[in-house]
């Protein structure tokens, strides 16, 4: 019994331990293992009135690492796709020269833009402000922009744009939409069967919309929902557009294929939408010392048209003061094409038949001699100064003032619009800029009242044909039968006398 | 927005696009240290600024021992020189809702008038003498109102970030360690800082969590009409701001996992009516 039978029998009981149990799946062995090393490392005071606690805290150690094998793998946060998106911002492609990076580039300087700003109490923080500048980077080199600005920000109630106003090479005439629906012409045909009542409804003409590089769309604009994400090219904008985005109000979502629900109803999607508010608003709010643009003299075919659409930076500007520049409004200038009623910066005559169009487009003053032509639309000429701006719901439409009344030496001149809230220009010198950052609504000076609809159409015209009368009467019935019979029996009194006047002769 | 956070604080809800300048931040931190000591206030916020034409005012709230009721409000206009503006009775509250239209002038001293004629006609004889009623209301009155307007209506805390002792003080909760990110998307997390005005019972189901320490106030997703908050994450999304569509250029920030907060009104100072037209 001494040697083989104790190992055998120190083997029986060494596996009896091993065995896993059934409730819990462990096994003597090793939780006692287990609890010999944990008594091992804390060496714990007194630690056989401690023991069964220890035990417990054994098992339960156990117990929490088997669940932490059941736990999902952490998911990825909203920040860290972000992140990762914005990594590739900060990325330097490896083939670029230095040299042609020292030529000048379209890219914006977004920094001296944001410095001035926020002199001006206006921005979104420099941090997003140089992710902004990193992002117009990628945009510039993707899309071979020649010429590209930082218009700024509108917000949404889910996701905000982030919008870049850009020129771009090479895409000037993008083909116009047929430009006017052909009349309907009511059918005049006079056949035997009787015609249906036809309708002699014409549908409003379309006005055409401007060629890219002209009017409210001079330039294409690009937007973004965060910086790093990429950036969306908006279509152009169409008078129809600007004209029903004059009625309506509404905020935008922060995306861009959202329908937009609204009465009248709008001829597009939020990108529409959106494209159209920025025309207005550039075209409200965009300005300019005055005399830092110029207008592009070009050589034009017909001395009645001024084309004005063209300008360039005067070279010989020599930059106003700041002083100057917050004291009056007279210093700033509009360089953005006003937009008429029309919906259009051009005023195009839609009378007239297709064939004579060419003759009459722009703003030339040529009477017409059909009598009922309409009156061309003209709106103020570029680079009218602000202080002509009409002053709308008993608010002037600007407010100047100085970026600081204490350092008014080095102070920037800072112009706000009360029209639109949210547009803001600044001047120093001979550098000045204008942005928008707000929700796109334009100041109505209180309560808006949606349009009231039409009164619906008169669906036939009443022709005696089809109008109702009433069904004659029993009487009336009557007395036209008598005097049926009484003109019936004198015409046969007459006849009768005739026969016998032929008799006798 | 709290004084002492101001430095930094001011950057995270910079995506509404105001902002103060350098010189205007540095004139407050002074000024507003300086408040807190005459007034003895225990905490001093820089509440916001309202856009006049002419003029800017800056706002800022002392708070005392309780935050809900011991509020002042002082305003501004070149960040140094503070003064009282009257707490907002209801008659204030009424004249001014009559007397003022458009925009803030920006001029404290400048006076809105409104006519009102009165027919007084005595029982059945129908005597009509009009007398004309002519209601003034001055500047500073407007601003006081619209202070108290905004702050009733749409002033946003998270819940746990102020609880009330039972006492019935409303204070600071200094074991705040803020919501995490999935509850920051969710708009029950955020209550309206104002005495409670829903006292609707909710069902058992929704007091599962209730707490009576924290959930004293109104949730913002219980606000008509729907929809008139947005809830944003900013800042590389790592910033929810909440921005409100009843008052535009209310933004409130909240950095999740941490106990940073705070609200501030940017704005001109008018309430949007034509909210339900715009969504």
């Amino acid at each position: 019994m001494d040697g083989e039978e104790r190992v055998q029998s120190a083997a029986a009981f060494k596996s009896y331990m091993l065995k896993n149990s059934t409730k819990s799946n462990l096994n003597l062995y090793d939780h006692l293992t287990r609890l010999l090393m944990k008594l091992m490392d804390e060496q714990p005071q007194n630690a056989v009135d401690v023991i069964e606690d220890m035990s417990s805290d054994v098992k339960r150690g156990l117990l929490e690492e088997m669940q932490s094998t059941l736990q999902d793998l952490p998911e990825t946060t909203a920040d860290v796709e972000l992140a990762e998106q914005q990594r590739l911002l900060f990325t330097r492609p490896k083939d670029v020269d230095h040299e042609e990076e020292l030529v000048e580039t379209p890219l914006p300087n977004v920094s001296e833009l944001s410095f001035y700003l926020e002199q001006a109490g206006v921005g979104l923080g420099r941090e997003e402000m140089q992710r902004i500048f990193l992002a117009l980077k990628q945009l510039v080199e993707s899309q071979l922009l020649s010429q590209c600005r930082l218009w700024g920000k509108i917000l949404g109630t889910e996701n905000s744009y982030i919008i870049a106003e850009a020129v771009v090479e090479g895409d000037d005439h993008s083909i116009d939409e047929p430009a006017e629906e052909e009349e309907r012409e009511v059918d005049t045909q006079e056949n035997e069967i009787d015609q249906l009542p036809q309708s002699t409804y014409k549908p409003p003409l379309v006005v055409p919309k401007e060629a890219t590089g002209s009017g409210a769309n001079k330039f294409v604009y690009y937007v973004c929902n965060e910086p790093g994400l990429p950036w969306v090219k908006l279509p152009s904008v169409s008078p129809a557009q600007i004209t029903a985005a004059r009625q309506i109000r509404k905020i935008f979502t922060g995306k861009l294929d959202a329908s937009i629900v609204s009465y009248p109803p709008f001829p597009g999607n939020e990108a529409n939408y959106l494209r159209a508010q920025i025309a207005r608003i550039s075209a409200g709010t965009q300005v300019s010392p005055q005399g830092f643009y110029q207008v592009l003299e070009e050589e034009g075919d017909e001395e009645d048209e001024v084309s004005q659409s063209n300008y360039e930076p005067n070279p010989d500007f020599e930059g106003i003061p700041a002083a100057e520049m917050a004291e009056s409004l007279s210093n700033w200038v509009h360089h953005v094409q006003h937009i008429l009623l029309q919906g259009r910066c051009t005023w195009v005559n839609l009378a007239v038949k297709p064939g004579e169009e060419s003759n009459e487009e722009g703003e030339a003053d040529e009477k017409e001699e059909e009598p009922d032509e309409p009156e061309p639309e003209v709106g103020p000429p570029m680079f009218t100064p602000i202080s002509q701006d009409v002053e709308m719901f008993n608010t002037p439409p600007w407010s100047l003032s100085l970026s600081s009344t204490l350092t008014s030496q080095h102070a920037v001149a800072v112009l706000r619009s009360n029209l639109w809230p949210g547009a803001y220009a600044y001047a120093c010198g001979k550098k000045f800029d204008n942005i928008y950052i707000g929700w796109g609504l334009k100041y109505t000076g209180g309560g808006y009242t949606p349009p009231v609809f039409p009164l619906p159409q008169k669906e036939y015209p009443s022709v005696p044909e089809i109008t109702e009368a009433l069904d004659p009467s029993l009487e009336e019935e009557q007395t036209l039968k008598e005097t049926l019979e009484e003109q019936q029996a004198v015409r046969e009194e007459m006849e009768a006398a005739e026969e016998e006047e032929e008799e006798d002769d | 927005m709290d004084s002492n956070s101001l430095y930094y604080s001011l950057e995270l809800v910079a995506g509404s696009g105001h902002i103060l300048t350098l010189e205007q931040r540095t004139a407050l931190e002074s000024s507003l240290v300086l408040l807190k000591k005459n007034y003895k206030f225990s905490r001093v916020l820089f509440w916001g600024k309202i856009l006049g034409i002419n003029a800017v005012y800056f706002i800022a709230q002392g708070r005392g021992e309780d935050e809900m009721k011991d509020k002042k409000n002082l305003y501004s206009l070149n960040c140094m020189d503070w003064f009282l503006l009257p707490p907002a009775s209801d008659s204030m509250i009424e004249e001014v809702s009559k007397a003022t239209k458009g925009r803030f002038m920006g001029d404290p001293s400048f006076v809105y008038e409104h006519q009102e004629i009165h027919r007084q006609g005595k029982g059945n004889e129908p005597v009509n003498e009009k007398a004309v009623v002519s209601i003034t209301v001055t500047e500073e009155k407007r601003l006081a109102v619209s202070v108290h307007q905004i702050d009733a209506e749409v002033s946003v805390v998270p819940r746990g970030a102020f609880i009330k002792s039972p006492r019935g003080l409303v204070q600071l909760n200094r074991s705040f360690c803020g919501l995490s990110e999935a509850e920051a998307r969710k708009l029950d997390n955020f209550l309206h800082f104002r005495p409670s005005k829903n006292m609707k019972k909710k069902s058992v189901l929704d007091m599962g969590n209730w707490n009576p320490a924290m959930d004293y106030l109104d949730a913002l997703s219980d606000d008509i009409p729907k929809g008139s908050w947005s809830l944003h994450f900013e800042f590389a999304r790592k910033v929810c701001v909440l921005r409100s569509l009843l008052w535009f250029g209310l933004t409130f920030y909240h950095v999740p996992m941490t106990p940073q907060h705070g609200y501030i009104y940017i704005g001109d100072g008018t309430k949007n009516l034509d909210l339900p037209f715009m969504l």
